[in-house]
């Protein structure tokens, strides 16, 4: 409207808005072509591996033995028996690194958020980075030259669960400090206004505020650790059977069958237990991830 | 921290670059001003209700916070522990070794009496695939990060990211049948293609293995997908932060989005992009049962092909460790684990060096 009115006025200006020219919007278009292309190229490999995990162990998973019974007795080449035996240790070995993890952890991210200030919390929040870097083969190897060369014990299940509670613990101490970090401070200013002492209110008013985010974190820990294979592998010995003792004997878990059916057993019925261990472990590692969005999405705090 | 909280502050532009610098993080910039106060609440507390509790607090105060205190040393300590006792183990090794540590060739344990070993070969297979993966994810992940954060409409931008964060949640092990049962015979062509018409380029020259599948070149393949989303998750993180003045202040000049991009989010993200690109390699470094799956061992050394095969730190590692018995030849492999160790500590120790603050994890 205003421009063509303004128009008379001034007619020897060139327009104050030129067309964009050609090579700037074939750059353009170029990068949104490029761009969209990278999303689509990371799908593939992602279709392509579920498809094939689905394709090839969904045959194994049906049958009721698979989540019942454990491989005991059977025959490398006889398509019988089930995993049962290697969840019950990849669950056992996950919640044995849990029940340290998870309140050292949580302990850790009260001290970098709430009292840590200094070199030393600087240092800690370093060295929590640091931990999260560490590949799961040296915390393995930490783990046998500390308690296997030199404190002398056999290998067991226990074993794996100190393992992985160092996988663990950057995990729980990131997310719960990130949620701590959340909770505002009128809420603390307020339990203090009202004479109740620090830890008081730590414990009383900020973890529970912050809890939701910190079950999902811890969620997402379990999730991570439980596909660990490096630790199985030089910590734990593997069973056919099944054996709930940690502390004691060999102990199957998911990763270790997976590893070993490849490794030692070329036959169909091997094929079947690797691709059906395959798709047991991402269903489990599916069920942990879906809980911790399920129970984000009730969080207290929102981001 | 998320792009809404830029957009709901009204702060002016000199106010917002100067909040750029030290850190992104509204709440971490408030934290020490708001506990500074707390503090300060606490210590002058006493007196004034005239309470006989001292300014450091009751028994359970001190109580908690050494226990909060002594759970954050529990991190230190563990790092510390874990350099400690893999030296510890690997010295007597070191000392027994006939072999020049750094540059032999061979990995020879099965003599307690006549160890020799050495890295090269593990240290040139290892950089070789973990490289070669951070090529293919680096380009990608930047292109899917831009793709999630300037592209997408905010309402898919969660689901989409969704999509690519399963490819975290997928174990490595898994990653490692899927790569050697069902990609390798399918790229197959690929790498016979390379080798046919680029074989005079050292990268792409005939290997040490009989076949095409299980090389260097498949494993690299599978560690790029494996830390793509680690890229992408950290990289999008960053370029969702980009200032909006910027974005604003290049639309107003009339940039079409792709220049948006270039003078706005790139800058801005740059040193993200590259500390995320280090987390990945620090990932792929370290990857074992992927890598042990994937590249078949080799018998002869390594010529920096790609279609070579062999062992990284990792997988040599964990190829072994059923034979773990005797203390020197085990000591051997805790050396390599040692090696493992520091590479990944320099490599993620300078990508937080290069995020200063702006990435966390």
């Amino acid at each position: 409207m205003s421009a063509a009115l303004d128009a008379p006025e001034r007619p020897a200006v060139p327009a104050t808005f030129r067309n964009v020219s050609t090579a700037r919007k074939v750059k353009n278009q170029a990068a949104t072509v490029l761009v969209t292309l990278a999303f689509l190229v990371a799908l593939v490999p992602l279709v392509w591996l579920l498809v094939s995990v689905l394709i090839k162990g969904v045959p194994a998973i049906v049958s009721a033995d698979w989540w019942t019974r454990s491989l005991s007795g059977v025959t490398p080449d006889e398509v019988r028996g089930g995993v049962y035996h290697a969840i019950v240790g990849t669950l056992v070995q996950a919640l044995i690194a849990g029940i340290i993890a998870v309140p050292v952890g949580i302990l850790a991210a009260v001290y970098l958020v709430e009292y840590g200030r200094g070199r030393l919390a600087k240092i800690t929040s370093f060295m929590v980075d640091i931990l999260s870097g560490v590949p799961s083969i040296v915390a393995a190897l930490f783990i046998f030259a500390l308690f296997i060369s030199i404190g002398g014990l056999s290998q067991s299940g226990f074993l794996v669960g100190l393992a992985l509670v160092l996988l663990m613990l950057p995990v729980v101490i990131r997310n719960t400090e990130e949620m701590l970090q959340l909770v505002p401070d009128e809420l603390r200013e307020a339990s203090y206004a009202l004479g109740i002492p620090k830890w008081k209110t730590i414990l009383r008013i900020v973890l529970p505020t912050a809890l939701s985010g910190t079950v999902t974190g811890v969620m997402l820990a379990f999730a991570r650790v439980m596909g660990e294979t490096a630790p199985v592998l030089v910590l734990v010995g593997y069973a056919r059977a099944i054996n709930f003792n940690p502390f004691e004997g060999n102990q199957a878990s998911l990763p270790l069958l997976i590893y070993t059916e490849l490794s030692t057993n070329p036959s169909a019925a091997g094929q079947l237990r690797i691709w059906g261990g395959a798709l047991t472990l991402i269903l489990i590692v599916m069920v942990f991830q879906l809980a911790a969005s399920v129970i984000s999405r009730y969080s207290a705090i929102s981001k | 921290m998320t792009p809404d909280g830029d957009e709901a502050d009204p702060n002016t532009v000199s106010e917002r670059t100067t909040q750029r610098a030290p850190s992104d993080d509204p709440e971490t910039r408030d934290r020490p001003s708001g506990s500074a106060t707390m503090a300060s609440v606490t210590e002058t507390k006493p007196p004034s209700t005239g309470s006989s509790r001292t300014t450091s607090g009751g028994v359970g105060e001190r109580v908690f916070r050494g226990l909060t205190t002594g759970s954050g040393l529990v991190v230190v300590a563990a790092i510390a522990l874990i350099g400690l006792f893999l030296v510890v183990q690997a010295v007597p090794s070191l000392l027994a070794n006939n072999a020049n540590f750094l540059t032999s060739p061979d990995f020879n344990t099965s003599d307690a009496g006549n160890l020799r070993f050495g890295i090269r070969d593990l240290l040139a297979v290892t950089l070789l695939s973990s490289l070669m993966a951070l090529a293919i994810a680096m380009p990608i992940g930047m292109g899917i990060a831009l793709f999630l954060t300037q592209y997408t409409p905010a309402r898919l931008a969660r689901p989409f990211s969704y999509v690519i964060g399963l490819l975290a949640a997928v174990p490595s092990i898994v990653f490692g049948l899927w790569g050697i049962l069902v990609l390798a015979p399918a790229i197959e062509p690929i790498a016979q293609f390379l080798q046919t018409y680029l074989g005079w380029f050292f990268l792409f020259a005939p290997g040490n293995l009989p076949v095409l599948t299980g090389t260097i070149f498949t494993g690299g393949i599978v560690l790029a997908i494996m830390i793509l989303p680690i890229i992408t998750a950290t990289t999008r993180e960053v370029f969702a932060q980009t200032p909006r003045f910027q974005i604003e202040a290049a639309q107003a000049l009339g940039a079409t989005r792709w220049e948006v991009i270039r003078m706005a989010v790139l800058p801005y993200g740059r040193s993200g992009f590259i500390a995320a690109s280090m987390l990945g390699l620090g990932r792929a470094l370290g990857e074992t049962i992927a890598v042990l799956i994937v590249i078949r061992t080799a018998t002869s050394p390594s010529h920096l092909s790609l279609f070579d095969g062999g062992a990284t730190f990792a997988s040599k590692i964990a190829a072994a460790a059923s034979e773990f018995s005797q203390p020197l030849p085990t000591g051997a492999y805790i050396a390599a684990g040692l090696v493992l160790f520091v590479l990944t500590f320099v490599v993620n120790a300078l990508a937080r060096v290069v995020a200063g603050g702006k990435v966390n994890g």
